[in-house]
């Protein structure tokens, strides 16, 4: 009883509120437009690291980016949750709708979008000082929720959800730099999931890892996608084939296609897609 | 043969080197060895629990020693340390976390004019600050002549400390939705806090060995006060001014207590640099 009064509490303190319920319910069905890039750019003083891209991220689907070095898919990808407020020379013009809200609209506090919306990283970055179970519970911990049994159900449960939790349950206490590399990333991964994020974006998030740590996060996104709405960047087309629903192929700053991922791998619009596709160049 | 000329060469450098290093110990040696020569006579009982009083005192054979002094050390260069450990460790993070903010070429310029100034002029500055409008030499004013000393070191230390914590940790922190304030206190700073520790002590060792800040801030005094907010309202004696004055007095027995306060004040340099090593070498352990 106490647990779902607490929970009722994390939920009311996640900033969820401000949409009529109708609305939510429609936005939140599986398949709906979940956000969506509106001629979004992103300049670095000068240069311009993707250009005018629209492009629409389905409800509880994977979308995968893809596309050579350099292409600006990891520049899109952070352009979804405001990281580049942190770049110094960083711009971003256009919109990036979530939920038909822009993100980038001057009264949208960018704490509150990063809440809603998550990131994996190319590399596992557990916080060093802290136990495996505080790195977990780092976004509810520091924001004040101090609730021992809920964070315990989180723990449990974000570590699951991350496949890590039979690896891990009998030395929660240990620094989350003692664990290998794959569980790291796994470790990242149940971080990001303890603040219940809406989206996920994930960075290249197998790049480092062996082939089996690749398998289990490539599963585990797919048992995901039944709860949060995920965009992943890989540089492995086996990968974004196996595991993603519609696929944006980028290449120098330019969103050349994007379309559902079976027809990307078998029948692309366009030569470019096919050539890259191919492995003909890239 | 080749191969030979390479070994040989090898043995030279290694030589050279090793001769180099014994060539910069040696004089500190000399140095550490000359004082504790000089001063161990005057380290007794007496020492670490009489006050200082007149030279006849000591002419006299006597009861006097250094009590008030080390005392006096401690309480100013603790103070110091409070009022420059925040203040600087503040700036720091200011530097390093918000390179953008619009008073940070200010800091930066106030920072290292800071740190290039004389010791003798923050003396100066806290005389002008501090004992002018209090109308008296006082403990504070010492403490606030070193946190001058102090605070320039320890903001460098601190931004060079924060600056080395990969920047994808604090992406990581803000990409839970966490502001950045909140990123720098639980996560940053905590990694950094080795890095920290060894800045705050760097600091204190400098500050410790200053005594021309002192000379008319706390100025000096051969007795123990007879209140305690004498140590902070009052003129306070502090073991590099004693040194000083011991020094340039005409009487044997002082000349001889004023080694013994170099091996005291030599101590506390090395101990605090000996704990700032431990804490080095005991993070960088707790990081594998």
């Amino acid at each position: 009883m106490e647990q779902a009064e607490a929970r009722k509490t994390l939920v009311t303190r996640a900033p969820y509120g401000r949409r009529p319920e109708g609305q939510t319910a429609e936005l939140r069905e599986m398949g709906k437009v979940r956000m969506q890039a509106r001629s979004l750019s992103v300049h670095y003083g000068t240069a311009v690291g993707v250009r005018d891209v629209t492009l629409p991220i389905y409800n509880q689907q994977i979308t995968a980016l893809i596309g050579p070095s350099g292409c600006g898919k990891t520049t899109f990808l952070r352009a979804l949750n405001r990281m580049h407020d942190q770049t110094r020379g960083a711009r971003v013009t256009g919109q990036a709708l979530l939920d038909g809200e822009d993100i980038y609209a001057p009264k949208i506090d960018p704490v509150i979008i990063r809440r809603r919306v998550g990131m994996v990283f190319q590399k596992p970055t557990p916080f060093p000082t802290m136990s495996i179970y505080d790195n977990v519970v780092a976004g509810l911990k520091l924001v004040g929720i101090r609730n021992t049994a809920l964070l315990d159900e989180v723990v449990e449960r974000a570590l699951h959800q991350a496949a890590l939790w039979d690896e891990v349950k009998d030395r929660l206490r240990n620094p989350g730099g003692s664990l290998s590399g794959g569980q790291q990333q796994r470790l990242s991964i149940a971080r990001a999931l303890a603040v219940e994020p809406e989206v996920l974006l994930m960075d290249e998030p197998t790049s480092s890892l062996d082939p089996q740590s690749t398998m289990r996060i490539e599963e585990l996104m797919a048992e995901l996608k039944t709860q949060v709405t995920i965009v992943i960047v890989t540089h492995n087309m086996q990968q974004a084939s196996r595991i993603s629903d519609h696929t944006a192929f980028f290449y120098v700053g330019d969103l050349v296609e994007f379309n559902p991922t079976r027809k990307m791998f078998t029948n692309p619009d366009e030569d470019r897609t096919e050539d890259y596709i191919t492995g003909r160049f890239g | 043969m080749n191969l030979k000329r390479r070994h040989w060469r090898d043995r030279l450098m290694l030589g050279v080197l090793s001769a180099a290093t014994l060539l910069v110990l040696i004089p500190l040696f000399i140095v550490i060895a000359y004082v504790v020569v000089q001063g161990i006579g005057a380290l007794n009982g007496d020492f670490f629990t009489k006050e200082l009083g007149s030279p006849a005192r000591a002419q006299m054979g006597q009861e006097t020693g250094l009590v008030h002094t080390i005392l006096g050390t401690m309480v100013v260069d603790l103070l110091a340390l409070l009022l420059a450990v925040p203040l600087g460790i503040g700036a720091g993070i200011m530097l390093s976390e918000y390179p953008d903010h619009r008073l940070n070429p200010l800091l930066r310029l106030l920072n290292d004019t800071l740190n290039g100034m004389p010791a003798i002029l923050k003396g100066l500055l806290a005389f002008a600050l501090i004992v002018k409008p209090m109308g008296t030499f006082s403990g504070f004013a010492g403490a606030v002549a070193l946190a001058f000393v102090m605070l320039p070191i320890i903001a460098r230390t601190t931004e060079s400390a924060l600056m080395i914590i990969p920047w994808s940790i604090r992406e990581a922190g803000l990409a839970l939705g966490l502001p950045r304030w909140r990123v720098v206190l639980s996560t940053i700073i905590p990694t950094a806090r080795v890095g920290l520790i060894t800045g705050i002590l760097i600091a204190f060792a400098r500050a410790a060995g200053e005594a021309a800040p002192l000379l008319f801030t706390s100025f000096g005094n051969n007795y123990l006060p007879s209140h305690w907010s004498g140590w902070l309202l009052g003129p306070v004696d502090t073991l590099p001014q004693r040194l000083y004055s011991l020094a340039i007095s005409p009487y044997k027995q002082w000349h001889e207590m004023g080694w013994a306060a170099g091996i005291i004040l030599l101590s506390m340099v090395i101990v605090a640099f000996v704990i700032g090593r431990l804490a080095w070498s005991g993070g960088r352990v707790a990081k594998r």
